[in-house]
């Protein structure tokens, strides 16, 4: 399927080409299919949508359903549309990114620069603690949640979030940290630098694509999170993902699908946001994440 | 590079400087320890709770009676652990194996010198940005029975067609793969052409001036060496396999009936919501068993590597 190169004739490798490029346009429009069926429901009206074609272009493109979406739309019993629910996932979201990438790089400076015995024992544990099924700690956290009246609470998924994310964190500092010239280091111990003024003035400066790198990633894993907002909320404390998937598959009343597609709209555009700005990381994030080691 | 004066030392300070000392040494160890004591109890803690769980008769709240393997007889022999485990092997072979050859296709296509290369990669990346339950919320009104993709096709004049796979339950599942490939074959994709631009230029040289064709070179040199990648991919794609959940409960909420349920939605109906919380824990403890098995040699053999 691959281009045939070998033909010696300028025609066959011409057509090749086409067949290529063919190929991979055809590819990312079945790609991009989804995102704008979402796109343009989200900007139809009702009626357009039940007489109409899911590919067809919004015939007079209004915003109606995403304010109603924003301000209206019922989760639940409420009818104050997904906002408030936004807002708690930002108020999760980055405390729960910052204490969690500032925890992995303390930690992966310690793992790669002042090496204990067993240090590959600990990160060894801290690696899987990345690839557990979180089913398995799921009711224990519910309890504990519960007897510190953290359930229901931000500040209960915001601990939860860090917890399970300090895994990756000190995965990604520790590999790039590894990296970092061991004799720069020992230079400036020499020179009497303590533990935090090394980590601060040498490896902290030039550490700015692994931050970005973990904060990428740390925020569209945490946006994205449904499991534990679903276990550890409920109601107007959920984060977006819950109140999504709850405005989605309520069943009472009339189905606005350009409402459930504007509020899916909401629930993308921060981390699309992200990746749009920031891809290469992103990627470079997941790929860290992926190949290990 | 920097002149290094040493620090002069003075005897008598000896004495206090030694408990300085210790905790200058003691320090790296002080800051990691709250992050590992976390681990230990969040994450092996918890688990050794879940597992304790899974012997003792806890129904709607955790009791802490001995029940031995009680909850491990009843979960096998739930007809819906079953259909669980069926389902999981069905949506895992398909969804590893599809995501598998769509990525190392789009790779070796994209490898061919392309112009657009900047322009498409991120369109086959950026589904793996999204939530899965707006992957869900998409895919379940895209293949809406009445209004999705089936209306689609009656307007184009195919009015034979037919496509009610999300509310058939024999073909519910296949929707779930559907959507889960879309969602993260374009990663497989990216690490697939990471590894083909490692590969070294001069064997497949090497091989174009033996004469051997493009196709060959593919199936014999290239392919071959990509072997890392292929183990990558699997890893990662069987654990976010295992770990399923939001996928599912966006797109068919485990029906129609219980035609699309997994561990993970089996795992949480019976602990939270049909009050067994024992083989709710036993279906969590075997998750664990399935992912360990799969990422514990492999972290394993990884950090062997980096030793040597």
């Amino acid at each position: 399927m691959s281009a045939t190169q070998e033909t010696v004739s300028a025609g066959g490798a011409r057509t090749a080409r086409y067949f290529i490029y063919a190929a991979l346009v055809i590819l990312a429009l079945v790609y991009l299919l989804p995102l704008y069926v979402m796109l343009s429901t989200s900007l139809k009206s009702l009626d357009e949508i039940r007489g109409g074609d899911m590919l067809a272009l919004p015939r007079d493109p209004s915003i109606a359903a995403w304010v109603r979406a924003w301000g209206e739309a019922c989760i639940g019993v409420s009818c104050v549309g997904i906002k408030g629910y936004f807002w708690n996932s930002i108020k999760m979201v980055v405390p729960a990114v910052l204490i969690s990438t500032l925890l992995g790089a303390l930690n992966g400076y310690v793992l790669t620069k002042w090496r204990f015995p067993g240090h590959r024992l600990v990160f060894g544990m801290m690696l899987f603690a990345c690839f557990i099924p979180f089913q398995a700690v799921l009711i224990p956290m519910a309890r504990v949640l519960g007897t510190f009246g953290l359930s229901n609470s931000t500040a209960g998924l915001v601990i939860v979030h860090v917890i399970y994310g300090l895994g990756f964190t000190t995965l990604f500092f520790r590999n790039y940290y590894e990296a970092f010239p061991d004799e720069l280091v020992k230079a400036a111990m020499i020179d009497g630098a303590g533990f935090f003024r090394i980590f601060w003035r040498i490896l902290l400066p030039s550490s700015g694509p692994i931050i970005v790198v973990t904060i990428i990633y740390q925020f569209t894993n945490i946006w994205n999170d449904f499991l534990f907002g679903v276990s550890f909320s409920s109601g107007t404390s959920s984060p977006m993902t819950v109140a999504l998937n709850n405005l989605v598959a309520s069943s009472t009343g009339v189905k606005e699908y350009n409402v459930d597609m504007a509020a899916a709209v909401f629930a993308a555009l921060p981390t699309l946001f992200v990746y749009v700005v920031a891809g290469r990381y992103f990627v470079r994030g997941l790929m860290a994440g992926a190949v290990k080691g | 590079m920097t002149t290094i004066e040493p620090v002069p030392v003075l005897e008598p300070q000896r004495e206090r400087r030694s408990f300085a000392d210790g905790l200058r040494n003691a320090l790296p160890k002080i800051v990691l320890a709250p992050s590992f004591a976390v681990i230990l109890v969040f994450v092996y803690g918890f688990i050794l709770w879940t597992v304790y769980l899974s012997f003792t008769t806890s129904r709607i709240l955790p009791v802490y009676k001995w029940g031995g393997f009680d909850a491990y007889f009843r979960l096998w022999s739930q007809p819906n652990w079953y259909v669980a485990m069926q389902n999981l092997a069905i949506f895992g072979v398909l969804y590893i194996g599809i995501c598998i050859i769509l990525g190392l296709g789009i790779a070796i296509l994209m490898d061919q010198r392309i112009r657009a290369e900047g322009l498409l990669r991120p369109i086959f990346l950026y589904p793996m940005a999204l939530s899965f339950v707006v992957t869900g919320t998409a895919w379940k009104w895209f293949l809406n029975p009445g209004l999705g993709l089936e209306n689609t096709m009656h307007n184009l004049g195919w009015t034979s067609f037919k496509f009610d796979w999300l509310v058939n339950p024999k073909m519910a599942i296949y929707t779930v793969v559907i959507a889960g490939v879309w969602q993260a074959s374009g990663f497989v994709m990216a690490m697939f052409l990471a590894g083909l631009r490692g590969i070294d230029g001069e064997i497949i040289k090497a091989a174009q001036i033996d004469g051997a064709s493009t196709v060959s070179i593919y199936r014999r040199i290239i392919i071959p060496l990509l072997r890392p990648v292929f183990l990558s991919a699997f890893i990662v794609l069987a654990h976010m396999a295992i770990k399923s959940y939001d996928l599912v409960i966006a797109l068919t909420g485990g029906g129609p009936g219980n035609a699309t349920e997994l561990p993970s939605t089996f795992m949480y109906s019976y602990t939270f919501t049909r009050n067994q919380m024992n083989v709710g824990s036993a279906s969590a403890v075997m998750m664990l068993m399935g992912i360990t098995a799969i990422i514990v040699p492999y972290l394993y053999s990884e950090l062997r590597e980096r030793k040597q």
